[in-house]
């Protein structure tokens, strides 16, 4: 990135930090809230920590857009968001504090339902028809494959439901992971199976 | 297209240098600011291919522009170049005297000196931000180091011998 400094030079400009973590970081808040205030932060994004691992939640001004797991490549969803919403994406947690807050509060058990807007452009027709339903879907209950697909208006289309679950792009919070096999396994999942079990066994508390 | 994100990760302290280098330690943090939010606005519209650097330096150019003739609309406070602790009181802060001999340099000395050795940034592409030809802009930025190792150097080593 830098061409190659002629001795002198480097001389001349080493009293001049190449890195100043502070000013770096005070200048990226100031960016963050000047976007949001003029409109143009199209994507904030944070991580928090949980008991499923790190996740990445990312907002438009809509609502809540994306909730990817460590497995599913932090970096990853980003790019996906560049794609397919806007590159005009900064870390920014203040957009996220309410959904780190109530996530916090579900892994605590103190909350059952989330309240939160939800952007979900990143499904669309008959995905977004499941999700749809996937928030009808009390917390610590479970319904098989073949009835989302039902409730969803496609009573045969139970591999589709399961595309649906597995790709949907908010997971927890449209709760996915209450939609189990038949026989009652508990099934694929896009944090991983155990993820998917410690939700279970956290709801049936 | 990658996350704006990833830009103010990658060239955020390059642009900070020049600005510094350019408008000084009092206006460089509002050239900044006003350089990285202009360069998220137009972000969507950069072709993939461009010189990312080069567009940075170019949208900071425009604004070191604004802030030097909003800074001569000022009244001038008493002493232009204030005598006062670094702001993080950390050695490697460097308010004072390369400061002082980057702002006695004429304007286009100085551009082109950041431009080329902070930025990276080739003669032909400074020509292009700056205005002139791409040898005029290598004169500029030689003889602003040629200045510079005269005055800047030379009684920073004179500090050091005493």
């Amino acid at each position: 990135m830098m061409a190659t400094m002629e001795p002198e030079a480097m001389d001349l400009f080493g009293a001049l930090p190449a890195q100043d973590e502070q000013a770096n970081a005070r200048l990226h808040a100031r960016l963050a809230a000047a976007a949001a205030a003029d409109g143009v932060l199209d994507v904030a994004y944070r991580t928090v920590n949980t008991p499923v691992g790190t996740l990445l939640l990312a907002a438009t001004e809509q609502g809540l857009v994306r909730v990817a797991y460590p497995g599913q490549g932090h970096d990853a969803a980003l790019a996906q968001l560049a794609e397919l919403v806007s590159p005009r994406i900064l870390r920014a947690p203040g957009r996220l504090d309410g959904a780190a807050r109530q996530l916090d509060e579900y892994f605590s058990g103190r909350r059952r339902v989330f309240d939160l807007p939800l952007d979900l452009r990143l499904a669309k027709g008959f995905r977004r028809a499941v999700l749809a339903h996937l928030l009808q879907i009390p917390y610590g209950a479970t319904e098989s494959y073949a009835q989302v697909a039902a409730a969803a208006g496609h009573p045969r289309a139970t591999r589709a439901a399961g595309t649906a679950c597995a790709t949907n792009p908010v997971p927890i919070v449209v709760p996915c992971h209450r939609v189990v096999r038949s026989d009652g396994s508990p099934g694929g999942y896009a944090g991983g199976p155990g993820a998917k079990r410690s939700l279970l066994t956290l709801e049936a508390a | 297209m990658r996350p704006f994100e990833q830009i103010v990760a990658d060239f955020g302290p390059m642009v900070l240098r020049v600005c510094r280098a350019v408008v000084g330690p009092d206006e460089a943090e509002d050239a900044w600011s006003e350089t990285f939010l202009a360069a998220l606005k137009a972000y969507p519209e950069l072709d993939e291919g461009a010189n990312v650097e080069a567009w940075l330096v170019t949208i900071a150019h425009r604004k070191a522009i604004d802030a030097i003739r909003a800074a001569a609309r000022r009244p001038v406070a008493a002493g232009s170049l204030p005598e006062r602790p670094a702001r993080t009181g950390r050695p490697e802060d460097w308010d004072g005297d390369l400061w002082a001999a980057l702002a006695a340099l004429p304007p286009k000395q100085r551009a082109a000196v950041a431009y080329h050795y902070l930025a990276g940034l080739p003669y032909a592409q400074i020509a292009a931000i700056t205005g002139g030809s791409t040898d005029a802009a290598r004169r500029a930025a030689a003889d602003g180091i040629k200045t510079l190792r005269a005055t800047y150097l030379a009684r920073t080593r004179e500090g050091e011998g005493r």
